[in-house]
């Protein structure tokens, strides 16, 4: 079963992503893909740049609204996913509590829903 | 009514809640086996109290107060429900009832709690769940707290406490203590839940990372309950001393800064030493019964460690013999990772290796202290880049973020 780990950051930790090799926070994180690797665990996955380089596409009454920026004004945004094949979701909560994100963010779990997929892909 | 009157009497209602819920819900559900409706019961009753105290007065015997009115209310709604399908656990309630019609006045009522602990960590009941539905029945902790504890959603585990009250009322578990037969193995499942609430890993030497489930106290408090209820078991006295041990260490554990201590580099004047002393007490009762045990077994290397206080050393060599001997009761994946340790100093990082690679790699790949102990041993022989590949695994394993940081500052 396949469960996305969505990396929540904070402007701190989208800004730490410019410090050098030794950052702490990069480290942990080499570590944490290591593992999850090593575990036999990983599917795939990809940060995100910063929340400012996003642009927002709504078509509303035919129109096409543009906006800078992500969709909602929160004080977390979303950093970058990650994609784990695992047993049930305690494992995928176990993964969720050892990334570095979760002591300074937020990490949500969410199944992939394969069902859908099917549906969508036929 | 004035309002510091008001707010003594919500104090009392819940020193009383505190003290008595586990007391309550066992005598409640002792008689009709079902756990969740005495539960139910319970909570109206405090609903009850805290509208009621506040104008009448608080009983002179609360708990007693709290049990009549609990015993009303599941009366009631057994009325309601219909009496046909009352069934007869409820009807023996009622009976009960009949016999004692001054309950509010007599003190005491027989302490079924020992049953409870015994029905929470039967063998019919998934063994996931004997913490939760100790921390729960006994305790009357909310499944929020326990949830966040057991990192699972708060959601699911309000449903699996759920469907473990019903197994308990629908399966037939019987309320009773085992029988002298059954009793090492059941008791041994009541402790194992009691040390699992604890939720230390096994030793913190090299930079492990402890799975803190902030529930130290409540599991003390569960040990202690226990105790009271069978004080002649050498294991209950071990359990206890393991606990408060590791309990004495607690300040030791962070540096000012919030970083992380491995037990090697901690200050041992930062120990509590009325905590140890009380240890050393349980573990010296425990000894007198002439039975050891693997809690017994594990608060002896706990002892040593303690020791280092007095003597400024460490033990490795008695360490390691402790190890041996909980390696044959209890040979499970910690005891063996800190065996490996304790070889590794006791005998040197090779000797301790060779323990390590005797666990089949499929075993380790998501456990973290096996990383760091060998990241620790690899970097004691030198092996820098062997090293650096554990001390990877170790911190992506890790939880807490001290720890993380620590590894990440040995692995250099």
């Amino acid at each position: 079963m396949q469960f996305a780990l969505l990396i929540f950051e904070s402007p701190k930790a989208f800004a730490a992503r410019n410090s050098d090799e030794n950052d702490p926070y990069l480290g942990a994180w080499r570590a944490y893909h290591k593992a999850l690797v090593e575990a036999g665990v990983y599917i795939g996955g990809n940060p995100l740049q910063a929340p400012e380089t996003g642009t927002t596409v709504r078509i509303k009454d035919g129109k096409r609204h543009v906006q800078d920026g992500p969709f909602a004004d929160a004080k977390e945004q979303l950093g970058g996913f990650t994609i784990l094949e695992l047993p049930s979701l305690d494992e995928a909560l176990e993964w969720a509590a050892r990334c570095p994100a979760a002591s300074v963010g937020a990490v949500e779990v969410r199944p992939v829903s394969s069902e859908y997929l099917r549906r969508v892909t036929g | 009514m004035s309002g510091s009157d008001l707010e003594s009497t919500h104090r009392t209602v819940e020193r009383v809640a505190r003290e008595s819920y586990g007391r309550l819900v066992a005598y409640l559900s002792s008689h009709t086996r079902d756990v969740a409706s005495a539960e139910d019961a319970l909570s109206n009753a405090l609903v009850k109290a805290l509208t009621t105290w506040p104008r009448d007065g608080v009983p002179e015997n609360p708990e007693a107060w709290l049990l009549t009115t609990a015993r009303h209310s599941i009366i009631d709604h057994v009325r309601h429900q219909q009496v046909a399908d009352a069934g007869e656990p409820t009807l023996l309630l009622l009976r009960e009832e009949s016999k004692e019609p001054n309950m509010t006045l007599s003190t005491e009522f027989p302490d079924e709690r020992l049953k409870l602990l015994f029905v929470c960590a039967h063998p019919a009941i998934d063994p996931a769940m004997h913490t939760p539905l100790m921390l729960q029945t006994v305790l009357g902790l909310d499944a929020v707290r326990i949830a966040h504890a057991f990192l699972v959603s708060p959601t699911t585990m309000g449903q699996r406490l759920v469907r473990a009250k019903t197994k308990i009322r629908d399966g037939g578990i019987r309320f009773e203590v085992p029988q002298e037969r059954d009793l090492p193995q059941r008791l041994d499942a009541v402790l194992e839940a009691i040390y699992a609430a604890f939720g230390l890993g096994w030793d913190d030497m090299a930079g492990v990372d402890q799975r803190g489930r902030d529930l130290a106290e409540e599991a003390i408090w569960l040990a202690r309950v226990l105790l009271q209820l069978m004080p002649g078991e050498a294991e209950v006295h071990g359990l206890l001393a393991l606990m408060i041990h590791c309990e004495a260490r607690r300040a030791a554990r962070r540096g000012p800064d919030g970083r992380f201590v491995p037990l090697s580099e901690q200050d041992s004047r930062q120990w509590s030493f009325p905590l140890i002393e009380e240890a050393e007490r349980h573990l010296a009762e425990a000894a007198s019964r002439g039975r050891s045990g693997r809690f017994q077994l594990a608060a002896a290397i706990q002892s040593v460690h303690a020791e280092r206080a007095r003597s400024g050393r460490t033990e490795w060599v008695a360490i390691m013999m402790f190890y041996e001997q909980l390696i044959r009761i209890s040979p499970t994946l910690g005891t063996r990772t800190g065996y490996a340790a304790a070889v590794g100093e006791a005998k040197g990082p090779e000797a301790g290796l060779a323990v390590l690679d005797e666990i089949a790699p499929d075993d380790v790949s998501a456990y973290q202290p096996y990383w760091a102990v060998r990241a620790h041993l690899l970097q004691r022989l030198g092996r820098t880049s062997e090293a650096a590949d554990a001390f990877d695994r170790a911190i992506g394993l890790a939880e807490d973020p001290a720890v993380r940081q620590f590894l990440l500052q040995k692995r250099g």
